[in-house]
C-alpha cells in the first residue's frame, strides 16, 4: 500500500502543486526581506495566470504568455510599491486592494477579449525531454522519478534555476546584503549609504514578477485554462510557506514541497479512507494555519517589515 | 604647535522647542584624544551629528585640516575621513561582523559576488592592528556589547577614518571592557588618529583625554587641558550652580510604611538582568527620589511595581498586602498611581480627547460607566473640573490630546493619576521636556500629595529636581541601589559622581 | 500649535477624501469605457438614472447594499481594534448556513420565536468562526490576516459538505426537465422563518412600490446593526477599551485594559456582523442556502469599510454607493448588450480603494504642512 501511495506519480503531483506556491513564496521573500509586506501576491498570481493565457492565445506562443505574466506581475508590483513606499500607505490595505483589483480586471478582460470566463489555452508549453542517464540496476522507484523528471515542463527547470539564483543573489552578492540590511535596520543601512527606496522598489517589483510567473504555471501548465478566481488562496498559502521557510529561498521551496506533499497525500488518502472530498480540500488551508502557529517564536520576521521608512530629522 | 584637525566655528542649531547649539566653537588638534562633556541635553550629540552630516547647522562653519567643508550627509563625512561610532550602534543584528563592516562598500569577486575571503582577511588585519581578536563570522546579535563596539570601530577604520567620534562609548560597557576600549583608543592615537569622545563620566575624562570641552544648555562653558583640571571642577562646570526652583517644603511627617520592596529582581526586554536585588521602603508623607542616568534599571523597576513587567524574584508589599505580579488593573484598583516615563506611548492615547484620556484607568467603573453605557454627563463634568483645577490649556475637553503641548499633556496625566486619592504615587521623569511653568506646576502637585500623607516614588535624571523634592535619595547605577542619601547632607557633585559610577569621595553621611 | 478639535476645517477635509477618491475612480472608469469604445456619458447616465431614478431601482440598490453594510461593519469594527478581519466571507458562510439550518429544521416554531432564533444563529455562526483567529491572535500573536483568509476557504469547503448532507431532494419538475447536474441547495426554510419584503411595509403606508422587489426587512436590520455598532464603539465601556487597544495597545495596557480580551471580543462581534448577511440572502430572498449566493462579498466589505472610513455611518453610505454601482452596472451590462461587462464595477471598486488609500495619505500630509504654518 505504501508503494501505491508514494510512487513517482505522487512526487510529480507534489511538485506540480508546490511550484506556484514556491515561486510566489519566493516573491514574498524578496519583498519582506526589504521590509515591505506583500499581501497582494494572490492578485498578482491571478493576473499572471490570466495574462499568460491571454498573451499565449493572441500570439499562439506560450513563451509570450510566460513573459506577459511576468510583465503584468511587475506592473502590479509597481503599483504596490508606489502606494506603500512613496505614499507610505498601510501595506496590508494596499495588498488587499491589489487582490480586489485583480479579481475584477481579470474577469473584465476575460469578457472583453474572449467573451467568456473560462478560457482554454490554445498553445501549450513544450515538454522538454532530458537525456536519461544510464541507471542500470537502480530501484524502480528511483527510475520512475528520473523518468518523470525527464519529462517535466520547462517551467519546472526554470523554477529550479530561479531558486538557485535567488539564493546566490540574496546571500552572496552586495545587492543581497543591502537588501537584508534594509529590511532589518534601515537606519543603519542609510548611514552606510544604501538607497532604501531603490532597494524596496526593486524588491517589490521582483515579488510581482515571481508571483506573475507562478500564475503562468498555474494556467499554462497545471490547468491549461484560465477561470476566474483560479488562484484559490495560493498567494496566502505562499506567505505561510515563506514564514515557515524562514524567509530563505530554499526554506520556502521546502515548505512549498511540504504543502505539495500534504495536498497530494490528502488526495491519495481520499481513495483509501472514507473522508468526504470537501475535507480533503480543507487540508492546504488547515496546514497553512498550523504552519503559521508553529512558526511563532521559531521564525522571526524582519525587524523593520511593515513600517514605512521615515528619515529621522531632528 | 600641533595641527588643527577640526574646527567648528559659531555653530548654531535650533529645534522647534530648544536651541541645541548656541554659537558653539569647538577645536580639536591632530592626534589628540578630546573629551566633549555635558549633561543630557547639553548639545554634545547634536554638535557631533552636525559634524557627521546627519543634521545641517543653521549657521556656522566647519573646517577640516584648515579647509572649509560642507557636510550634507554621512557619505560626505565618510569621504572626509570622519568616522562616527554612535551611542546606539548602527549594526544590523542578524548579520555577521564582516557583513556589517563591509555594508555599502563591499569588495567584489568577478564583479558580481561579494569577495568574502578578502573582506574577512581585511577585518582580521584591522582588528589585529588594534590589538584584539574578533570572530569575523559571528552574528552581531550573539556578541557582547563590548565586542559590538569594536565592530563599530573597525567599520569606521575600514572606511579610512582619521577623525573618530565616539558618542558615550562606555555607557554600555563593563569596567573591564572600558579598560580594553581605552587601550584600543590609546593605540589608535599612537597611529596618529584624532579621537573625540562624548561622555558624562568624569573619571574617564581624567584617565583618557588630553583636553576637554564642557557644554551646558547648548553653549560651551569651558575648554581645558585635562592635566590642568580635576573632576570637581569639570563637574561644577557641567552642572552649574544655580538652583532654578526655590521650593519650600513642609517639615517631614512620616507615618506608616506604604511601599516595601524586598530583593526585587527583573529582566529587561533582552532577557538580561535589569533590576538587581533592589530593596527599599517608602513611608506615608515621604518622597523617595531615585537619581540615575537613564538606562540603569529605573524603567524596569517602575514597570515591575506597576504590573507591566514580571518580577523574576522578590516581593512588593503595599501596606501589608503582597502585590507582586498583580495585573495593571489590580494595581490601579489598589490605588497606586503612575505618571509614566514614556508619556507619548504609555501615558496618553493621542487620538482620544482630553475627556477620554482623563478617565483612562477608571473608565469601567462608576460614575463613568453605568451598566451598558458610558455616563457622559459624569465624564464631561469630571473633565471640566480637572481642566479647571489643573489649568489645562486649551480648556476644551473635546480637543484631541495630540494637539496639546507636552506640558499640558503631562497635566492631563497628573490630573488623572491624582484623582481618586492614590496611596502611592510613582512619578517617572515627570518634568522631562516641559517648560518652566509646567515644571513648577508638577513639582507643586507632587509636594501637595506629600503633605496629604501619600508616599511618592520619584525617578528623575535631573539632579536639581531630585535634590529639591526628595526626602531621601537613592542612587541607582547598573540596576543596583548604590547608596541612599540625605539631601540636606549631600550635593549634586557627590550624587553626580555616584550616578556615573565613581565610588571615590563618599565622604558624606548616609541614611537608610 | 492650533488645537485639533473634533470638528474643524481640517478634520472635515480628512472626512471627504472618500468623495475625492470616488470621483477620481469614476474618471478612470470613464477612460476605460472610452477605450472600450463606448460613451461614458451614456453609461453613467444609464447607471445612475436606473439605479436611483425610480423606486424599483432604489429597492434593488438597498437590497444589494444590505449584505455590504454587514460585511463593511465587520471590517470596520475589527479595524477599530487594530485588527484586519478579512474573514468576512467565511464568517458569512457559516452564519448564513446556521440560520438556514435552524430555519428548515425547527419548522414547528412560531414566527415570533423562529425569526429571532434564526437571526441569532446567523450572528452566532459568524461570531464562532471569527473567534478562532481572534483567540489565536490574542494567545499566540499569529497575524490574523492570513488566518482569516484560510478560514474563508475552510468555511467554503465545510459548508459545501453540509449542503450536500442537507441537500433538498430533486423536485419532480426538475426530474421531468431532465436536470441532471443540480447545484446543491438545502430545503427551504419554514414560512415562519421568512422575513417580509419591504413592499409589505410600503403597502401598509400606502406608498406605491413594486411587489416583486426583493428588498426586505433585512435592510432595516442592517441599519439597526449599524446603529448598534456605533453605540457599542462610542457609547459603551467596551467600545472605549476596543478603540483604546486599536489606537495604542501600550497605553491601553498601562490603563489596566486587557489587550487580549478585547482582541477576541472585537473579532467575535465583527464576525457576528458578517454572519448576519444570512438575514438578507436566506431569510429575506431565496429562503434556502446555495453555495453560489456569495461572490466576493467579504472582500467588497473591505472596500466599503475603507470608503466609509471605518465608521458605521460611512459604511452605510458607502454600501449604498456600492449598491448603486452594482445594480447600475448590471443594468448597463444589459443596455449595452453585454459590451460593458459587469466586472467593470469590480475594477472600479478596487480603483476606489487604491485612490482612497492614496488620497488619505496625501491629504494627511497637506494638513500636517498647513497646520505647521498656521
Amino acid at each position: 500500500m505504501f508503494g501505491d501511495i508514494f510512487n513517482a506519480q505522487f512526487v510529480a503531483s507534489s511538485i506540480r502543486v508546490a511550484i506556484p506556491l514556491a515561486l510566489a513564496g519566493l516573491g514574498g521573500v524578496f519583498s519582506e526581506r526589504s521590509g515591505v509586506i506583500n499581501i497582494g501576491l494572490e492578485g498578482m498570481i491571478l493576473s499572471g495566470a490570466f495574462a499568460a493565457v491571454a498573451f499565449t492565445n493572441f500570439t499562439q506562443n506560450p513563451w509570450a504568455g510566460v513573459l506577459g505574466a511576468i510583465l503584468v506581475g511587475i506592473l502590479l508590483g509597481l503599483i504596490h510599491a508606489v502606494t506603500c513606499i512613496t505614499f507610505k500607505a498601510n501595506q496590508i490595505v494596499s495588498g488587499v486592494a491589489i487582490n480586489l483589483f485583480s479579481s475584477g480586471i481579470t474577469v473584465f478582460f476575460s469578457w472583453l477579449l474572449f467573451g467568456e470566463t473560462q478560457i482554454m489555452v490554445k498553445s501549450n508549453l513544450p515538454i522538454w525531454g532530458l537525456p536519461l542517464p544510464n541507471i542500470g540496476e537502480g530501484s524502480t522507484f528511483v527510475r520512475n522519478i528520473i523518468v518523470m523528471f525527464a519529462h517535466y515542463s520547462p517551467l519546472v527547470y526554470l523554477t529550479i534555476v530561479i531558486f538557485i539564483l535567488a539564493h546566490l543573489i540574496i546571500f552572496k552578492t552586495p545587492f543581497g546584503l543591502r537588501l537584508r540590511s534594509v529590511g532589518e535596520y534601515p537606519q543603519a543601512a542609510d548611514t552606510m549609504g544604501v538607497n532604501i527606496v531603490k532597494m524596496r522598489y526593486m524588491a517589490v517589483m521582483t515579488s510581482g514578477a515571481l508571483a506573475g510567473l507562478a500564475g503562468s504555471f498555474l494556467s499554462l501548465e497545471q490547468a491549461h485554462f484560465f477561470v476566474k478566481e483560479m488562484s484559490g488562496g495560493r498567494g496566502f498559502i505562499a506567505l505561510a510557506a515563506m514564514i515557515f521557510g524562514k524567509w530563505t529561498p530554499f526554506g520556502t521551496a521546502g515548505a512549498a514541497l511540504l504543502f505539495g506533499f500534504g495536498e497530494a497525500l490528502a488526495m491519495r488518502l481520499q481513495g483509501v479512507l472514507a473522508i468526504p472530498v470537501q475535507f480533503i480540500h480543507m487540508v492546504p488551508y488547515l496546514l497553512a494555519i498550523f504552519v503559521l502557529v508553529s512558526a511563532i517564536g521559531r521564525a522571526t520576521p524582519m525587524a523593520a517589515v511593515g513600517i514605512p521608512y521615515e528619515k529621522e530629522i531632528g | 604647535m600641533p595641527e588643527i584637525a577640526l574646527e567648528m566655528k559659531n555653530i548654531t542649531k535650533r529645534f522647534p522647542l530648544v536651541v541645541a547649539n548656541d554659537k558653539v566653537n569647538f577645536t580639536v588638534y591632530e592626534g589628540e584624544i578630546h573629551a566633549l562633556v555635558g549633561e543630557n541635553g547639553a548639545g554634545k550629540s547634536t554638535l557631533m551629528s552636525i559634524l557627521y552630516g546627519l543634521y545641517q547647522a543653521d549657521s556656522g562653519q566647519i573646517f577640516i585640516n584648515r579647509e572649509k567643508v560642507s557636510i550634507a550627509n554621512p557619505n560626505v563625512a565618510i569621504n572626509l575621513k570622519i568616522g562616527m561610532v554612535h551611542q546606539h550602534f548602527m549594526l544590523v543584528p542578524p548579520l555577521t561582523v564582516t557583513e556589517n563592516i563591509i555594508l555599502g562598500m563591499e569588495p567584489k569577486k568577478n564583479n558580481i559576488f561579494i569577495d568574502m575571503e578578502n573582506a574577512t582577511k581585511r577585518v582580521e588585519e584591522l582588528s589585529k592592528s588594534m590589538g584584539f581578536k574578533i570572530d569575523p563570522k559571528a552574528k552581531i546579535e550573539n556578541i557582547s556589547v563590548g565586542i559590538q563596539q569594536r565592530v563599530e570601530i573597525i567599520k569606521v577604520l575600514y572606511r579610512g577614518a582619521e577623525i573618530l567620534v565616539m558618542d558615550e562609548p562606555t555607557a554600555v560597557l563593563t569596567p573591564q571592557e572600558v579598560e580594553e576600549l581605552f587601550e584600543i583608543l590609546r593605540s589608535l592615537k599612537k597611529q596618529g588618529k584624532t579621537i573625540i569622545f562624548i561622555t558624562h563620566k568624569l573619571n574617564e575624562v581624567k584617565d583618557l583625554s588630553d583636553r576637554v570641552t564642557v557644554m551646558r544648555r547648548g553653549k560651551v562653558v569651558g575648554v581645558k587641558n585635562t592635566k590642568d583640571t580635576n573632576q570637581e571642577e569639570i563637574a561644577s562646570m557641567m552642572v552649574g550652580r544655580k538652583v532654578i526652583f526655590d521650593i519650600k517644603k513642609n517639615p517631614l511627617n512620616l507615618r506608616q510604611t506604604t511601599l516595601k520592596v524586598e530583593k526585587l529582581k527583573a529582566l529587561n526586554n533582552k532577557g538580561l538582568p535589569a533590576v538587581k536585588d533592589n530593596s527599599f521602603e517608602i513611608k506615608e508623607g515621604e518622597i523617595l527620589g531615585f537619581a540615575g542616568v537613564e538606562g540603569n534599571g529605573q524603567t524596569e523597576l517602575v514597570e515591575v511595581i506597576t504590573g507591566l513587567r514580571p518580577a523574576s524574584s522578590g516581593k512588593i508589599f503595599l501596606y501589608d498586602q503582597d502585590i507582586t505580579n498583580y495585573s495593571p488593573r489590580s494595581i490601579r484598583e489598589d490605588k497606586i498611581a503612575h505618571i509614566p516615563e514614556d508619556r507619548r506611548q504609555r501615558g496618553i492615547i493621542s487620538n482620544y480627547t482630553v475627556a477620554e484620556n482623563l478617565i483612562l484607568g477608571s473608565h469601567y467603573r462608576s460614575p463613568f460607566n453605568k451598566g451598558l453605557a458610558l455616563n457622559f454627563t459624569a465624564i464631561n463634568n469630571h473633565a471640566n473640573n480637572l481642566i479647571k483645577d489643573f489649568d489645562i490649556r486649551p480648556s476644551d475637553k473635546d480637543n484631541f490630546l495630540k494637539s496639546l503641548s507636552g506640558g499640558n499633556q503631562q497635566k492631563v496625566i497628573v490630573a488623572r493619576e491624582l484623582y481618586g486619592e492614590p496611596k502611592l504615587l510613582i512619578a517617572a521623569q515627570p518634568t522631562r521636556g516641559l517648560d518652566v511653568g509646567s515644571i513648577e506646576f508638577v513639582h507643586q502637585q507632587i509636594l501637595n500629595e506629600r503633605d496629604k500623607g501619600k508616599a511618592i516614588l520619584l525617578i528623575s535624571a535631573d539632579l536639581e529636581e531630585i535634590l529639591s523634592l526628595s526626602d531621601r535619595i537613592a542612587v541607582i547605577y547598573e540596576g543596583e541601589i548604590v547608596d541612599i542619601l540625605d539631601p540636606k547632607k549631600t550635593d549634586e557633585k557627590e550624587i553626580g559622581l555616584l550616578m556615573t559610577g565613581s565610588t571615590a569621595n563618599k565622604k558624606l553621611s548616609k541614611t537608610k | 500649535m492650533k488645537s485639533i478639535k473634533k470638528f474643524d476645517y481640517f478634520t472635515l477635509l480628512e472626512k471627504i477624501t472618500p468623495l475625492i477618491a470616488v470621483v477620481l475612480a469614476l474618471l478612470v472608469g470613464a477612460i476605460v469605457i472610452i477605450l472600450i469604445g463606448e460613451d461614458p456619458v451614456f453609461v453613467y447616465k444609464t447607471l445612475f438614472s436606473n439605479a436611483i431614478g425610480n423606486r424599483d431601482g432604489w429597492g434593488n440598490v438597498l437590497f444589494r447594499a444590505t449584505p455590504l453594510i454587514f460585511t463593511g461593519l465587520t471590517v470596520a469594527f475589527a479595524f477599530r481594534c487594530g485588527l484586519f478581519n478579512i474573514g468576512g466571507e467565511g464568517q458569512m458562510y457559516i452564519g448564513t448556513f446556521l440560520a438556514a439550518w435552524v430555519g428548515f429544521t425547527f419548522t414547528n416554531l412560531p414566527a415570533f420565536i423562529l425569526i429571532p432564533l434564526c437571526i441569532l444563529s446567523a450572528a452566532a455562526g459568524g461570531a464562532l468562526w471569527a473567534a478562532v483567529p481572534g483567540i489565536l491572535k490574542a494567545k499566540t500573536g499569529v497575524h490574523e490576516v492570513i488566518v482569516t483568509i484560510m478560514m474563508n476557504w475552510i468555511a467554503a469547503s465545510l459548508t459545501f459538505f453540509l449542503v450536500l448532507k442537507f441537500k433538498a431532494p430533486a423536485t419532480e419538475a426538475m426530474i421531468a426537465a431532465g436536470v441532471k447536474q443540480m447545484i446543491p441547495h438545502t430545503s427551504e426554510i419554514a414560512e415562519a422563518a421568512r422575513l417580509p419584503r419591504l413592499y409589505t411595509i410600503f403597502k401598509f403606508l400606502n406608498i406605491d412600490f413594486p411587489a416583486y422587489n426583493q428588498v426586505n426587512m433585512s435592510f432595516l436590520i442592517a441599519v439597526g446593526v449599524a446603529i448598534l455598532a456605533y453605540y457599542i464603539l462610542w457609547k459603551t465601556n467596551l467600545g472605549y477599551e476596543i478603540r483604546a487597544v486599536g489606537y495604542s495597545p501600550l497605553a491601553a495596557e498601562y490603563g489596566g485594559i486587557s489587550v487580549a480580551k478585547n482582541i477576541v471580543l472585537a473579532m467575535v462581534i465583527s464576525g457576528a456582523f458578517a454572519g448576519l448577511v444570512g438575514t438578507n440572502e436566506v431569510m429575506g430572498y431565496k429562503y434556502r442556502w446555495r453555495p453560489e449566493i456569495f461572490t466576493g462579498l467579504g472582500f467588497n466589505g473591505i472596500a466599503v469599510a475603507l470608503l466609509g472610513k471605518n465608521h458605521p455611518l460611512g459604511v452605510v453610505l458607502a454600501a449604498i454607493l456600492f449598491g448603486i454601482l452594482n445594480y447600475g452596472g448590471s443594468i448597463v451590462n444589459i443596455f449595452t448588450a453585454g459590451r460593458i461587462p459587469r466586472e467593470l464595477i469590480m475594477v472600479l471598486q478596487a480603483v476606489i480603494v487604491i485612490f482612497v488609500v492614496i488620497s488619505d495619505e496625501v491629504v494627511k500630509r497637506l494638513i500636517r504642512q498647513r497646520r505647521k504654518i498656521l
